[in-house]
Order: C-alpha cells, then structure tokens, then sequence
C-alpha cells in the first residue's frame, strides 16, 4: 500500500527526521494561503502515488503566493503524467506546499527489503536525485549497500560508516547517524516494505533535510495498523480496483477485450500469454487467489462484467485449493444478477470439475466449457471474432 | 528416494482445526500421508477425525515422533508457528500460510536458516512424492509416480505444469512449490540441489515467474553444476510493466526480473525455455527423448 509524500513526512517527522516546513492543501485559494504563511517564495509539489513528479511538471519553485495560486489552479484541474504514470495520469487531488531551501548537497537513503538475503537493506548514494536508477546502472560502485541483522538491528558504527561513505563529516554526520537509525526503526514500526529518502539533503545552513519522501506499507501487515486504511487515496485508484481491493483480488486493468479471471498470479500471467498468442487481447489481470469464496468469485466477475471494454471473458481455474462447482456457482450467480450476455469460455480443472461443468451448462448462459488452456484460449478468441 | 518426502513421514498438522487445516488434512490423508498429530494451542487433548491434537509441537513430537510439519496458522501467528517448528527440531516445515508480514518473516527466517530444520514456504502450495505422500493442498489426482523433478515459485500454474507433464506421459519424483512471497525457505538452487544428488530423478522442470532475481541465480547454479537435463517455463513474458514508486527494489535486482532477461538468462545456461504455457509438457519431453538419444 503506498501513501502520499505528504503523509510519508509526517511519519518521518514524528521519528525525528527533519523535513522542510510545509502544508497540504486542497484548494488553490488554500495553496496561496500556505505559500503566503511560508514568506511566498516555496515549492509547490502535487500529491499523485506516482514518481517522477518533477518530469511531469508536478513539482515547481514559486516566488510569490499568487503564482502559487495559479500553479494551484492549474494542478488540481488537470491528471498529471509522468514517467512512472502511464498516458493517462493521475488526477491532483491535493498539494504539498513546503518553504524552499538552500541545498548544499543532494544523497539518496533508502532501508527496503532484499530478496536474495531475506533482511532489510540500507540503500546509500552520495548522488542523490531523480536519476539514481541511472547512477546505479552506470556507476554501481557509487551505491552503498548494507544488510541488516535482524538480532542486531542496524548499530550506529554500521550508519556511522555508510554516512562517512556519504562524505559526511563532524556532528552533521552524527546527525546522519541518528537519521539512518531512526528510519531503520520507523522501518520495522511501521511495517514498511520501502521507505526512501530522494533526495536526503543538506542545506546551506548546515542541516539535514528529508526533501522527498516515499514509504510502501506491507500489505500483509495491515492487520496490526487500524490507521493506515484510512490513509488510502481513494481518488489515486481506479474505481475497478478499489471494488477488487475490498473484496482482496488482485487486479489490474489492460488494454485489451477479453475480460479474465484466474486462480493465482502465476496461472494468471501464463493466461494472459497464451491469450496474446493465440491473438487476443486481455482486458484485465484478475488473481481470485487461493482460497477464494463463492462471494469473491462472484464479486471477480461482476467488477470484469463492470468494465466496458470487456467483450467477453476467459476464466480458468485450477482448482487445488478451490473447488470447481464452488467457482461455477459465483459465476451463475454474477452473470445472472448483471444479465450478462457476453461470450463465456470456462476452463476449470481440479476438485469437483464434472459438477462444476454441469451447473454451467444447465445455466442458460452463453458459455462453454473448455478441455484445457490452450482450448479455452482457442474457444475465447473464435467466439469473439464471430 | 525421492526428496524431502517419503513413506516414513510422520507430519503434524500446525492449525489442524482452521477450516482449511482440517479440510487439508483429510486430503492428505485420503492421499495417504500418515498425519500422525495436530497442533491448536489451548485445544490440546482432543482428536479430531481420529488425530491427536496438542498444545505444543514439542509435544507432538514426543508423543507421535512426528518429523514433519504442515502449517496453516493464519498470519498474524505463522511465523512463531516456524519458529516453534524448527525449535521442536522437525527436518522439514511445509508453509501454505498466504499473508506473512515481511517483519515476522524477517526473524523467522533468521532463526530457521541456523536450525536443522527445512523450509519450504510459505505461501506455497507444498510438496508431494507422487504415490506416497503429500504435504500440501495440490489436487493429487493430476501427478504421477515418475522421475521428473518439478519446483515451482507459483501455485496454481505448477498443477498445469504437472498436468502436463503427466499427459505426455511423464511421472514425477517430487513436486516442491517454493512460494512466492520475497522470503522463502529453500530456493530454487536448494531444491535443484537435491535433484541433482536424486537418484530417482532424471530430470527437472523449473516453473518461474516476472520479479526477482531467482531465476537467473538458479540459472547460474545449472550451468556450474546440475547434470541432469532441465526445462522451464517462465510466466509474464507478456505482462505491462508495473506501476511502481521508489528506486530501491530495481537498484538491488540491477535491473533484472523481467521475463525476456529470465529466458535469455536459463537458456544462456542450457535450460530449454518453454515457449507458451500450453507446451511445458512437451518441452519436457523432448528434452528427456533427446537426453535418452544422447545416452
């Protein structure tokens, strides 16, 4: 789950970690009123779950609360695009105004998980900024990397030395030191899949300063934060996404005709290749999961049911967990309530496969049943092409 | 032989009264996985369909001699259940729970890589000697007994694999999913490992998928040292990259995980990569009828 820069800095405020003075505002009459109480000259940072921000215009220096003003206006009507958005962008639905700095010098920090050794790591570059993928890449000797023991946790001579990498030297890298633990702590609190700093500065006055900020929650963790819910953007996600978040399915829009529906991301992937090579175009990704109930099943169909470029609709399941009447009951049920009279080619396998057939067929719905993937992938694209 | 499973496995079942325990517990049982105990804690002392629960694991163990575990603990409690499981001293602990935080998995893992104890998960769909046990919740009419390895990092599409596998007439020792989730117990060069030292497996199928950077550290691992002919298939060559904040995750992988550099990578190292989900069966076969010719 991820959250605003805005609400990111909160975080990191309430666990020591400097951030530049700043209000969120959702108006542009708001915009001018903070930018005024900032001394007019600050920076205007449009708040989307996208990076990439300043590329797409979304980040701007203003020198008076009336440029403010119409920088706001300008925002908060349009989607923004950037290069981690897609074409169609994001709406702006709030603004971060912050009091500009002097920056002497510009790091990245970052503490994230890393796969190959099963332990948070802490990212350090001494060149901070938005192309540090691109440093990475070029010059991975400039990338400081430090695994974490979880007994330990990270000490404070394992920060001391990163900062030191840094260039950092006297109290402003001790106070480096004091950052780095406290973000490792807000980490592990928070139940944070990522958190980045890009870029950390320093100010001329000689300060550390967090000036962008990016925190991923874990997922899984949400049982044990009632709060962050409720921190969700509801306007940053498509309205088939959140009906799929509520009911936990994992979807994704696409660009094609051929709504699916599949057990398991993995399934789920290989169905939308074998679509694409049998020459359609899937409309969506949609993992019902492992132990999906006739209610989620149902609710999966209704949301590819919901969107219109949908054309017809592939599901295959294999059922380990799930049983195959179970899923062709929720889809009885959802067709039925959405008078659906779109194509339907079903592919299931697994407990109870006969059953399952047999309610679908005696369903009065446009449907067929098919042998096996490559069948259903057949039967799906012919139906559509008639 | 076969790896990690065999006739002698004596599993306990961790949250053997969850609906999903029990109902996966009969499964296995019909399979004919002698499940030896259950764990509940606090419902210690009564039996449930003819199995003994306990409180502890530890028990478990002392009563039944059981020396392998299959957990269901929903989330909030599973990694203490691996804990508990490497701390009883099991040899191998099966994870199906799906929705471990990352924090718990963190310390979990830490503790279990220093025990005696495997893991295989979590999130997983588990492992299963086809014919003699199965500890997991895939359907176990679709395998055969065989000498085809497979591992898998996804669930639902190694039954398809393994379906296809059987159709073209090609049984398996051992079936392991790994699991998904960003920390797992054993990996693939883990299970490859025990492939390779298995005299009843000729070869492997490998089920990959899009992320990470596991597939090309196994591909690596199969150039220097596997004997034994393998095929793969990799999962999301037509996938739309992800939308995606922050720079961490692609500075660690380098860049990697997409599904052309996971092809490119297993095929450099002598994997024949199958080209569509719907022929990882017959790019099994005639990897092991060119094997055969070559013998």
């Amino acid at each position: 789950m991820n959250i605003h820069e805005y609400q990111a800095k909160e975080i990191l405020a309430a666990y020591g970690i400097p951030v530049p003075r700043g209000r969120v505002a959702l108006t542009s009459d708001q915009v001018e009123r903070c930018a005024k109480e900032l001394g007019g000259h600050c920076v205007v940072k449009a708040q989307i779950y996208a990076g990439g921000r300043g590329k797409g215009g979304g980040v701007k220096v203003v020198h008076h609360p009336e440029q403010a003003q119409e920088l706001g206006k300008e925002l908060f009507g349009k989607r923004l695009v950037t290069p981690q958005t897609g074409p169609e962008g994001l709406k702006v639905r709030r603004i971060l105004v912050e009091e500009a700095v002097e920056i002497a010098r510009e790091f990245y920090l970052s503490i994230t998980l890393d796969r190959a050794t099963s332990r948070y790591c802490m990212i350090a570059c001494a060149e901070g900024g938005v192309e540090i993928e691109e440093v990475a890449r070029r010059t991975p000797e400039k990338i400081h990397l430090l695994n974490i023991d979880p007994a330990t946790g990270l000490r404070p001579y394992q920060a001391r030395k990163v900062a030191l990498k840094l260039g950092l030297a006297g109290s402003i890298c001790e106070d480096c030191v004091l950052l780095m633990l406290n973000l490792y702590r807000l980490c592990l609190e928070k139940d944070c899949f990522l958190v980045e700093i890009n870029p950390l500065v320093t100010t001329r006055a000689g300060w550390l300063l967090a000036m962008d900020a990016k925190i991923t929650f874990d997922d899984n963790a949400i049982f044990r934060h009632h709060d962050y819910p409720d921190m969700l953007d509801y306007s940053q996600l498509g309205t088939l996404e959140i009906n799929a978040g509520k009911y936990d399915l994992s979807y994704i829009k696409l660009d094609g005709n051929i709504g699916c529906m599949v057990n398991g991301a993995g399934l789920a992937m290989a169905t939308l290749d074998v679509l694409k090579e049998y020459g359609g175009e899937p409309a969506n990704f949609l993992d019902v999961g492992g132990g999906a109930t006739r209610e989620k099943v149902a609710e999966a169909f209704k949301i590819i049911l919901e969107d219109s470029d949908a054309r017809g609709v592939f599901v295959n399941i294999f059922g380990g967990i799930m049983r195959c009447d179970v899923i062709a009951q929720g889809i009885i049920e959802a067709a039925g309530e959405m008078n659906c009279t779109l194509p339907i080619v079903v592919r299931m396998d697994g407990s109870q496969v006969e059953e399952g057939k047999r309610l679908l067929a005696e369903s009065g719905l446009n449907v067929q049943s098919a042998d096996n993937l490559g069948d259903g992938a057949a039967r799906i694209v012919a139906m559509l092409k008639e | 032989m076969s790896i990690l499973l065999n006739k002698d496995s004596r599993v306990v079942v961790q949250g053997i009264t969850g609906r999903s325990g029990l109902f996966h517990t009969q499964q296995c049982r019909e399979y004919g996985t002698q499940i030896v105990a259950g764990v509940t804690p606090g419902k210690g002392g009564i039996h449930i369909e003819g199995i003994p629960v306990f409180n502890t694991v530890e028990e478990a163990v002392r009563y039944t001699s059981a020396n392998v575990s299959m957990i269901f603990v929903p989330p909030p409690g599973a990694a203490d259940a691996i804990l508990e499981a490497c701390d009883a001293g099991l040899e191998l602990a099966v994870c199906i729970t799906e929705g471990i935080p990352v924090r718990d998995m963190v310390l979990a893992r830490m503790i279990q890589e220093k025990s005696s104890t495997r893991l295989v998960g979590p999130n997983c769909p588990g492992v299963i000697t086809p014919g003699v046990c199965k500890v997991g919740i895939m359907p176990g009419y679709i395998h055969t007994p065989g000498r085809i390895g497979v591992v898998s990092r996804s669930g639902t599409l190694t039954y398809e694999a393994v379906k296809q596998l059987t159709d073209v007439g090609l049984g398996q020792s051992t079936g392991v999913g790994i699991g998904g989730d960003p920390i797992i117990g054993m990996n693939f060069i883990d299970v490859l490992r025990m492939f390779n030292e298995d005299p009843e497996t000729d070869g492997v199928f490998m089920i990959g998928e899009i992320g990470g950077g596991a597939e090309e550290e196994a591909a690596a691992w199969i150039k220097e040292y596997m004997n034994k002919p393998v095929a793969a298939f990799i999962a999301g060559v037509t996938a739309p990259p992800g939308k995606r904040m922050g720079h961490a995750g692609a500075i660690i992988t380098g860049g990697k995980g997409r599904a052309e550099d996971k092809i490119r990578a297993l095929t450099d190292c002598g994997v024949a990569v199958s080209p569509s989900p719907t022929r990882m069966g017959a790019t099994m076969l005639e990897l092991m009828k060119g094997a055969a010719n070559k013998a």
